[in-house]
């Protein structure tokens, strides 16, 4: 085993193509050490390894002239469905969601993992990736004869790697308010019925052959892991259900992540004490149904001067989650400081997903997923001209820059599909 | 500076546009429309998008009876006149969406709020999306604080035929006749590809493949020229008779209305389309269904006003432009399904390339509506980077002048010259970034939302009442 380590640290010291030392650039670190203006970030085997200013250029290595331009940390494309889709209204094409289908007593199957799905010769990726997205958190769904407890899905870095995309732990996507009332037998105190049923059984305190049992023995076993601590991530919006969430789960020594929160800067203060981060939609301002009544631009901004840890969801999970980031720009615009901003598209997703020691960050020691950018990473009019993953400069290239090349051009005498 | 003559022009415009209602008849539905009340404002030193393509920096902007009077620097300000400083600010037309299902989809999505596809037939050119209009929908104030003036309001793509589209301004009422764009001509929702296809060939129906959907589209047509033609034949027997040729006695009121076709909802709508009272608005990705709806027009002599959604435009865009079709299409939004996988964010950029390309940025999202501005700027962010025109002063033509030339009230908005309306927003800065703010909204020179003033915040009924408790 020492010996294989070794190896692969020999391997990951001598491979050029993950050193490069970034220079002169706007550093946003979306951390501690917040932005470092005309400072070097050194990455060698693909890790960060020095951030500063004027730093040292060791011998051979590869130089990158940043000319003052912005540098962030890989954006998180949100609780996605990259490489689990490839065409959302093709279910051939759909992986993210478990039906069981039929009438039958309802179950839970916590136990379904969607990263198992993750497909990261995905097409959506390197499209993803050239709006500066590096990292996602696949999230596990319901559908028809489903359960509000969807499942587990975890994050993976966008970088079509398929050895090494999967970081960090499992998440269990749990689904509540009127959204999962189908799972609920219409009414959303069920819910809590039924979440209480099946967190009794994985608690050992239904013997395994009792009727109406929700869960498998392996969802017993996979929610006993996740009530011991697990992270466990709740879909809610309604200020009232939030409250409730909040009281459930401190009953049941559970320290849930909320997405959704629509309604959530009206219980600001009970989610600071909660110690919670709550992940929104910035772009959510209408009453979309009456669980998001109390839907305002501000949210994140409340819910930040509150001291509330605030993270983003993309206004779209899947093919044009880069709209995360106009959506970052617009909580800013609407009164959230700017570094709250970036880290809510940045750090707190990582930190609250449990891979903050790899991404999220441009600090020594993290994975080196880097987006440089030509103006205001928060802008919509900004692009990023370089994508860098594990210090590996990405091709700058998708599918649709390839339709773009091919029809940019005047026609020739060929048909465009003897372009390349 | 003032244009007298051109507003009396204007506003003869409006009285004789067509109505395209049932034969002979005016509209049944008619505009209730009035402009709110307003006093003359003078905008001053103000960097103005004028929507024809100029930019005026340090210029002066005045709007009185509703109009705009002048552009240009030291107007002069009339006596009654509220001047505003706005040194620092960006002036553009106020915004238009060409597709927008507000109040007929409207928040919250409840399920009696849908409201914006008769699907219970694949061809129903009979509805009319104003007849479902939800004038509280509270997306209606929100666009109004995007900086949207006017708005099109189209039933939904899942029929071949939708009905009757409706272009309003963005004015808080209680009824939708009151939000109704005066004389504007109706819109014609079609809807190519895999949509109809899925709607009713899920259900075992027709028409189940895009054979059916053309089929479908030509059948109706068929009908509704043979309709046609029986009602220009009376129309021809009846000012014939009406000229007194022949000195026939006059034929009895009675007996003229038995002469007369039965009259037909549906075909009088395509009736208008073929001729082109009505202008046709087709919901259709592909480029090569877009080719289809072409041949289509052609067949039967209608004119196709806008593509929309086109993801695939740029792979037509000099077809689009040579035929003065213009293409309603998003900055960005792609592969939700098969027809959407080759969008491409530089679409709107290619479309707008050729001489008379008529690109049009839109929304079709209560969401989108409310931040076209920005949606521009992710067009012009592409469109420099392959070296094409992203200047403001010709993007703003992607959401006030185009949309207003497909939706045929571009007499009436969508640029700031002396005597159209006064459709006009103040922003904080250049509109075309995500930190821009619409700070005044003024339709028909009245100020109808202030970012910094509460008491010109509309407010939907339904959105009453919800801070009551403590």
């Amino acid at each position: 085993m020492k010996r294989i380590l070794f190896a692969l640290a020999l391997v990951a010291g001598t491979a050029q193509a993950q050193d490069v030392l970034i220079r002169h650039a706007t550093v946003h670190t979306a951390g501690s050490r917040g932005t470092l203006k005309n400072a070097d970030v050194l990455v060698q085997g693909g890790i960060i390894r020095a951030v500063g200013a004027n730093l040292a250029v060791p011998a051979g290595m590869r130089v990158f002239e940043a000319g003052g331009k912005p540098l962030t940390p890989g954006l998180f494309a949100g609780l996605s469905g990259i490489g689990l889709e490839e065409v959302s209204a093709e279910s051939s094409t759909v992986d993210s969601s478990l039906g069981m289908g039929g009438k039958g007593p309802p179950q839970m199957r916590p136990e379904f993992d969607v990263t198992l799905a993750y497909n990261p010769a995905s097409m959506i990726v390197p499209v993803a990736r050239l709006g500066g997205l590096t990292f996602a958190g696949l999230s596990a769904n319901s559908t028809d004869g489903g359960s509000l407890i969807a499942g587990q899905g975890g994050v993976v870095r966008l970088d079509g790697d398929p050895s090494a995309a999967m970081i960090g732990p499992r998440l269990l996507f749990i689904n509540l308010g009127s959204g999962a009332d189908g799972y609920s037998g219409g009414s959303r105190a069920g819910q809590y019925m039924l979440l209480d049923q099946a967190f009794r059984e994985a608690r050992g305190l239904t013997p395994y052959a009792s009727p109406n049992a929700l869960l498998t023995p392996a969802g017993r076993e996979t929610m006993a892991r996740y009530l011991a601590g697990g992270r466990i991530v709740c879909d809610v919006d309604r200020a009232a259900d939030i409250r409730q969430l909040l009281e459930f789960s401190r009953k049941n020594g559970l320290h849930p992540i909320i997405t959704g929160g629509a309604e959530a800067w009206k219980v600001a203060a009970q989610l600071k004490a909660a110690n919670a981060t709550v992940f929104i939609h910035p772009l959510q301002d209408l009453p979309s149904g009456f669980d998001q009544l109390g839907s305002r631009l501000d949210n994140a901004a409340l819910l930040a001067k509150a001291g509330v840890r605030v993270g983003f969801l993309s206004p779209d999970a899947t093919h044009n989650s880069r709209k995360i980031r106009q959506g970052a720009g617009n909580a800013v615009a609407n009164g959230l400081p700017w570094e709250a901003g970036l880290a809510a598209i940045t750090r707190v997703p990582a930190e609250a997903l449990g891979v903050g020691d790899k991404v999220g960050r441009i600090e020594v020691g993290l994975n080196a997923d880097l987006v440089l950018w030509d103006g205001d990473p928060l802008e919509v009019s900004t692009l990023a001209t370089s994508v860098w993953m594990h210090g590996k400069a990405m091709p700058m290239r998708s599918r649709q820059t390839e339709l773009l090349d091919r029809y940019l051009k005047a026609p020739g005498p060929l048909p465009r599909a003897y372009s390349e | 500076m003032f244009q007298p003559a051109l507003v009396v022009a204007l506003a003869a415009l409006t009285a004789t546009a067509s109505a395209a209602g049932p034969i002979g008849n005016a509209d049944p539905y008619p505009s209730t429309y009035h402009a709110i009340a307003s006093t003359p404002v003078l905008l001053r030193h103000a960097t103005v998008l004028t929507g024809t393509g100029e930019r005026l920096d340090d210029s002066d902007l005045l709007m009185s009876d509703g109009r705009i009077v002048a552009l240009g620097k030291d107007l002069e300000a009339p006596a009654n006149a509220t001047v505003i400083d706005a040194t620092g600010k960006w002036v553009t037309p106020g915004i238009i969406d060409v597709h927008s299902h507000l109040g007929v989809y409207s928040s919250p999505g409840v399920d009696a709020h849908s409201d914006g596809n008769e699907m219970s037939s694949p061809v129903t050119p009979n509805v009319w999306a104003e007849h479902a209009i939800w004038p509280q929908d509270p997306g209606f104030e929100a666009a109004l604080a995007g900086g949207v003036t006017s708005m099109q309001i189209l039933p939904g793509s899942g029929n071949l035929i939708g009905g009757r589209g409706v272009t309003v301004k963005n004015v808080p009422s209680v009824t939708y006749q009151a939000m109704k764009f005066p004389g504007a001509p109706w819109g014609l929702k079609m809807a190519c590809g895999e949509n109809p296809k899925r709607v009713y060939g899920g259900k075992g129906g027709s028409p189940m493949t895009r054979m059916g959907n053309v089929a479908g589209y030509r059948a109706a047509f068929i009908e509704a020229q043979s309709y046609m033609r029986d009602w220009d034949k009376y129309m021809a027997g009846q000012a014939k008779a009406g000229s007194g040729e022949g000195k026939k006695k006059k034929k009895s009121d009675a007996k003229e209305a038995e002469d007369a076709p039965t009259r037909d909802l549906g075909k009088e709508t395509l009736m208008g389309a073929m001729k082109g009272d009505i202008r046709v608005h087709i919901h259709c990705y592909r480029a090569d269904e877009m080719a289809i709806m072409l041949d289509l027009a052609k067949e039967f002599g209608f004119k196709v006003a806008a593509f929309h959604h086109g993801v695939e435009a740029y792979k037509i865009a000099d077809r689009l432009a040579a035929e003065g079709v213009c293409g309603a299409l998003w900055a960005d939004w792609w592969g939700f399904k098969m027809e959407a996988l080759d969008g491409i964010q530089e679409n709107i950029a290619l479309v707008d390339r050729p001489v008379n390309g008529c690109a049009i940025v839109h929304s079709d999202s209560s969401e989108g509506i409310q931040r076209l501005n920005q949606e521009a700027a992710k067009v012009m962010a592409q469109s420099r980077r392959i070296g094409l025109d992203a200047s403001p002063e010709h993007a703003i033509r992607w959401l006030t002048a185009n949309p207003a030339k497909a939706l045929g009230i571009e007499s009436q908005t969508g640029t700031l010259e002396a005597g159209k309306m006064a459709d006009v927003v103040v922003w904080n800065g250049t509109p075309f970034s995500v930190y821009a703010h619409a700070e005044k909204v003024f339709v028909d020179g009245a100020l109808l939302y202030d970012r910094n003033d509460k008491a010109r915040q509309p407010k939907s009924d339904f959105m009453l009442g919800l801070g009551v408790s403590p």
